[in-house]
């Protein structure tokens, strides 16, 4: 990855605790650049789900500072940062109140677009995350399969065009074949759109799938860093530990 | 005298009182709702005071009604004899079905949603009157419905402190041992009891969510 390209966020000695006991994130200093995917990688528990909050203000460090286009997030007005800011969950969280389209619109609605324009974009994001806008704009999110309720959340998601795209295990509740369709897709979406995405999962799989680079948590603290197949090649027993694992799963990487 | 015979007669009366009873039900319902409702909300927001909030409301609930009538009576402002004294007790054993179901309702919102709605950058109040409040609105009418059908039931006991109401023909009915006076109080009050059930259960279906509406029609 190049120097010179700008970070669009910078986590500057960042750390996080609720009491006096262990930190949950403990002096994380990494940087993401723009355009890439970086997959938080980890155990449960290790602090990725933590650190992806980080960013856009559901969480505020303890100490050391986070950095979202170069103003830290305690600068930013929190409701302004999150709409810039794209937000995919394992649960989807879609409105069950809402239409799909309702509920993609959702941000812009917040941001005062006119119904036309809503609508529109509504259409065109349906398409994009492939499902057919008429059959589909006026269901309720209890109509969907789950593969098609985490579509709609990703569309949701890039709704106002967020210039960058957090997924904390957003294919976690998928089966296998639709979570590797949908992870395959996101993948050639990342390469149209040229988001910058921040993907935490556990599954080193679709890390390696998915990654520009790879952040490897351990115990809240960055244990790894580097691209896929540095990741590959590492001598750190945790991404060993996670390696072994995929080859006793009998895959070949 | 027949029952019938004796509404018949005296249906001037009748339609007093009942009128009465629909009025201290109405308002104390009324009231309690524009109460019991930002404080179930108030209270989702500061869980911390949701203990003491409940627990007191719990304790108006137990005390029993005749007592609570009397004990208001010396009140300055609140007390007296009538039918103010008796909306003050009626708001009083409205609260605590308001308040817990608008608090379980909102509290009952899916986690997931609210965590999707904060992290999309909606304000509190945006979260609360564009998702939260619509989403518990069922469970909400649910406590104004148990409310409205315990106020019609207390509100008989309100003519022993002078407010009215279709207790009027139940008191005089027991002073005067007459079975036909008791029932002609209390056969329509449990029928306005009965009717607000109804009407406000399918209020409350009608917002239920969408989803299930839907789901209906599809089976159709």
């Amino acid at each position: 990855m190049s120097q010179n390209q700008p970070a669009v966020v910078e986590f500057q000695n960042v750390s996080l605790r609720l009491s006096d006991e262990h930190p949950i994130v403990a002096n994380l200093t990494l940087e993401v650049h723009d355009s890439e995917i970086l997959v938080l990688l980890g155990r449960s528990g290790s602090g990725k789900t933590t650190t992806l909050k980080l960013i856009n203000r559901l969480l505020v460090p303890s100490d050391g500072r986070v950095m979202v286009q170069g103003r830290s997030t305690l600068e930013w007005d929190a409701t302004a940062l999150r709409r810039r800011i794209g937000y995919v969950i394992q649960e989807v969280g879609l409105f069950p109140h809402f239409t799909v389209a309702k509920n993609i619109g959702l941000v812009p609605t917040l941001e005062g677009w006119a119904e036309e324009r809503k609508h529109e974009r509504a259409c065109e994001l349906l398409e994009l995350v492939g499902l057919e806008p008429r059959l589909f704009e006026n269901r309720f999110p209890s109509e969907l399969s789950g593969g098609q309720r985490q579509r709609v959340g990703v569309a949701r998601a890039l709704a106002a065009d967020p210039p960058l795209l957090l997924l904390d295990e957003p294919f976690g509740a998928l089966d296998p074949l639709t979570r590797l369709e949908l992870q395959r897709e996101l993948k050639q979406l990342q390469e149209r759109l040229s988001k910058t995405m921040v993907f935490v999962t556990h599954d080193v799989r679709e890390g390696l799938l998915l990654a520009s680079r790879i952040a490897l948590f351990q115990e809240g603290a960055l244990a790894f860093l580097g691209t896929p197949n540095e990741f590959l090649h590492t001598d750190h027993p945790e991404a060993r530990a996670f390696v072994a694992g995929l080859e006793e799963a009998g895959e070949t990487p | 005298m027949s029952l019938i015979e004796y509404l018949a007669r005296n249906r001037a009366e009748f339609l007093t009182l009942t009128f009465e009873h629909l009025i201290l039900v109405g308002i104390s319902t009324g009231i309690a709702i524009l109460i019991g409702v930002p404080l179930g909300i108030l209270l989702t927001r500061r869980p911390r005071i949701s203990p003491p909030v409940l627990g007191l409301a719990n304790i108006f609930q137990t005390i029993p009604s005749l007592a609570l009538f009397g004990l208001l009576i010396p009140m300055p402002f609140i007390g007296g004899i009538g039918a103010r004294t008796a909306i003050v007790a009626l708001v009083l054993y409205a609260l605590l079905p308001i308040i817990r179901n608008t608090y379980a309702g909102i509290q009952g919102v899916d986690p997931a949603v609210r965590e999707a709605g904060r992290g999309m950058g909606m304000t509190d109040r945006q979260l609360l009157f564009m998702v939260e409040m619509p989403l518990s609105f069922g469970v909400i009418l649910a406590g104004i419905r148990v409310a409205a059908v315990i106020g019609v039931g207390v509100a008989t006991i309100a003519a022993a402190i002078g407010a009215g109401g279709l207790g009027v023909f139940i008191f005089r009915g027991v002073a005067m041992v007459d079975n036909t006076l008791i029932l002609a109080g209390a056969l329509p009050a449990a029928l306005i009891a009965l009717a607000a059930d109804f009407a406000l259960g399918r209020l409350e279906r009608r917002f239920a969510p969408p989803t299930a509406r839907l789901a209906e029609v599809r089976a159709l």
